[in-house]
């Protein structure tokens, strides 16, 4: 069986410009949509309140138990169902694929973002927000200005370690059958018959970007350490 | 490989001979340590944090590996690098007791001291339990056989210790800072099974500050400063007349309170 | 809201045939649970070995260890839909065309395949977590094992294993959660799971939300009742004075 190597050389503009093209935007500005949503998130269950905090618990608890395929089913299959309902409309509208896969993965990665994020904020010690507080700053600043900077800080790391699940994740797009990476790479393996040479330059690619991502990762550990 | 030699009832039970460690290429830990212990000898090793006490008494049973010089245990020469001889059957003929006791916490205390003789030694287990009975009954914990080390106290923890390590029937005793990590009002209680151990004539090697507990049991007192083995005299001498001049500011800081 | 609800339609007979819609939800339950439990015992046993692997300690390259850190960053790194994708479509075409035509006509390939691929996808995870367990116990436990005379591999079987389970108990039970909702990624190789069994559902009948509610309610369920036997095992292995 010989490996055809054309197949994939020929294919590369397609593979990279739309398809990582569309994995990596996909990614980005999920996990911008996620970290806010998931930091206000966090916020809500520290400090919301009895009611608001159970109602982000419960948020969170439900993301985390379910699977990702069905959560981006329920929102391929709902999202237009829920703006025809807000909006009032006829029908059901019509969302464009990618901003329905935006809306699925920034709601469910805020679920992860938020946990990470609580987490960071409980491990500053008490005494920092005694001392902003003593100093006259409202909670808000307190916040805003003492904790949120150090929990991003010290929380870096594990981010960006959640933020290279997420370009992993972004892969299940397949099922909906949007054409990022993966999608293009099984395209081409579908038209030209060639499975094994996409299929395994994909997996290659992956490696790829995923370990010299969390390689990265791990040197920046060493330096955004807090010393207290 | 030599197998571990039954002892030879003539010569030290340990002989350190030059025995050096580093801890990459720029830091010496152990400078040409030498030392011996006799047979029945209670030898106590003291000297300030950093000394190297601590690194000399894991040589002997080589869970620090050293780079140069040689260790001879009951006989069998341990070289550089843990080579030279059976380790796991020196081990089980060597006793030791470490600073946080460091019992088995998934095991019930009887379950410390069953484990090493069935899986080392190949005892039986009636036979251990009754090994373990005995040992516990001479360390006044009796009742506490069937207890979890989470639910005894740091002194009867450190007490079931030395219980596991008598256990395996061994030729020498090494006691690391035995009593540092334990409350004031249990180190006596520790302390008196170890001068019972001595007075039985057990061979002990013993780090330690407890300065009352050498002048009591040791024979003899080794002080380390730095690596080096800077005294090494008979008991009566250390802490007699002029000794070394580090060796007696360590001292008088020690015995102050 | 421009929708017929319908929350009868479980009781329907679904158009596969042999019985309504909930038995056809709830067959796909049941390869859920089967094929979890499996990879689970894959990703379980492998991953221990290589956990142990990892967790050796030593000076200078221990084979033993580089190969365990090779084999979680090879697992860790590349999609799950990806690796499933290889075991599929690739594997029986790199291997000797008997083996791999075996392979394709088999009636349960993407059974098979799902167990080992998800298996082996989870169990670079496990092998993190047993690595992590080992790590985190006190340095004198190794130690004292060794000083009584045990080997190493005595020490780690009698000594540090049976501690590194216990501590190590909570996030293993979020990797069999996680193992679990893998199972949902094998919908594309063609495994009938509860997804794929809701999506067919949603297919045959439209009624959309009837169908993934079921889904949803199933993993909740699921995950209720694996959690709580991960808490009862926690219970029984707790050791009395130790922990809080």
């Amino acid at each position: 069986m010989s490996f055809d190597f054309d197949a994939i050389w020929r294919t590369l503009p397609y593979l990279f410009l739309e398809g990582m093209q569309f994995t990596l935007t996909l990614t980005a500005l999920s996990a911008l949509g996620g970290l806010v949503l998931g930091t206000g998130i966090a916020l809500l269950r520290l400090a919301g309140g009895r009611v608001l905090s159970a109602v982000a618990a419960g948020y969170v608890n439900l993301m985390r138990s379910l699977p990702l395929v069905l959560v981006i089913f329920w929102f391929y299959f709902l999202v237009p169902y829920l703006g025809q309902w807000v909006t009032g409309a006829a029908r059901p509208i019509k969302v464009g694929a990618f901003a329905s896969a935006w809306l699925t993965f920034t709601l469910f990665e805020a679920a992860y973002f938020s946990e990470i994020i609580r987490g960071g904020i409980q491990s500053i010690p008490r005494g920092q927000s005694q001392a902003g507080a003593a100093l006259g700053l409202t909670w808000g600043q307190v916040m805003g200005s003492v904790i949120l900077p150090q929990v991003f800080r010290t929380m870096l790391p594990v981010l960006l370690t959640q933020t290279i699940i997420l370009f992993q994740d972004t892969s299940l797009v397949y099922v909906i059958s949007l054409t990022d990476f993966l999608g293009a790479a099984s395209k081409v393996a579908q038209r030209d018959g060639r499975l094994v040479e996409m299929y395994v330059f994909a997996a290659l690619v992956y490696f790829a970007v995923c370990f010299l991502a969390s390689q990265g990762v791990k040197r920046l550990q060493s330096r955004v350490a807090i010393i207290r | 490989m030599r197998a571990f030699d039954e002892g030879s009832m003539s010569g030290p039970v340990i002989r350190m001979d030059r025995v050096s460690k580093f801890y990459g290429p720029a830091f010496q830990v152990l400078k040409e340590c030498s030392l011996e212990v006799a047979r029945g000898e209670v030898v106590v090793v003291c000297g300030p944090s950093g000394s190297g006490k601590s690194t000399l008494i894991k040589c002997v049973n080589a869970l620090e590996p050293f780079q140069s010089g040689a260790i001879e245990v009951n006989g069998a020469r341990l070289l550089p690098g843990g080579r030279g001889v059976d380790l796991p059957k020196l081990r089980a003929r060597v006793g030791m007791v470490f600073q946080h006791f460091e019992l088995f916490p998934h095991l019930s205390v009887m379950g410390n001291l069953a484990l090493a003789q069935r899986k080392a030694l190949g005892r039986g287990e009636a036979e251990a339990r009754a090994k373990g009975a005995a040992l516990l009954e001479r360390v006044g914990l009796s009742e506490h056989a069937d207890k979890y080390p989470g639910q005894l106290s740091g002194g009867q923890q450190q007490r079931v210790a030395i219980a596991r390590a008598l256990a395996m029937d061994p030729v020498v005793m090494l006691f690391d800072e035995p009593t540092s990590a334990l409350d004031p009002e249990m180190v006596s209680e520790v302390l008196d099974v170890m001068v019972a151990l001595a007075a039985e004539g057990m061979t002990m090697m013993v780090v330690t500050h407890e300065m009352g507990f050498a002048r009591r049991v040791a024979h003899r007192v080794v002080f380390m400063d730095r690596g080096e083995v800077v005294v090494d005299a008979a008991k009566e001498q250390f802490f007699g007349a002029a000794t070394n001049e580090r060796a007696a500011q360590f001292l008088s800081k020690i015995l102050a309170h | 809201m421009n929708y017929n609800w319908n929350w009868s339609i479980y009781w329907v007979p679904s158009p596969e045939g042999g019985g309504t819609y909930m038995d056809f939800l709830l067959a796909g339950l049941w390869t859920t649970l089967v094929t979890a439990a499996l990879a689970w015992a894959v990703a379980f046993t492998v991953g221990s070995i290589m956990g142990v692997l990892r967790s050796l300690p030593g000076d200078g390259i221990r084979p033993g260890r580089a190969l365990a850190n090779a084999w979680v960053e090879l697992f860790r790194n590349i999609p799950l839909l990806v690796q499933l994708f290889l075991w599929y479509f690739v594997l029986p075409e790199v291997v000797p065309k008997g083996f791999g035509d075996w392979l394709k006509q088999r009636n349960d390939a993407p059974f098979i395949t799902a167990v080992v691929g998800i298996g082996l996808f989870m169990s670079a995870r496990v092998a993190v977590q047993v690595a992590a367990g080992v790590g985190a116990l006190p340095r004198g436990q190794q130690a004292a094992g060794l000083a009584m005379g045990l080997t190493l591999p005595q020490t780690y079987r009698y000594v540090l294993l049976p501690m590194a389970y216990r501590v190590i108990l909570p996030p293993l039970t979020s990797e069999l959660i996680n193992t679990i909702k893998n199972t949902s990624v094998a919908l594309t190789i063609g495994l009938l799971e509860l997804t794929a069994r809701a999506r067919a559902m949603q297919e045959f009948s439209f009624q959309v939300f009837e169908a993934f509610a079921a889904a949803t309610i199933g993993y909740l369920v699921v995950n209720l009742v694996a959690t709580a036997a991960m808490r009862m095992l926690e219970r029984r292995l707790k050791l009395p004075g130790y922990g809080g």
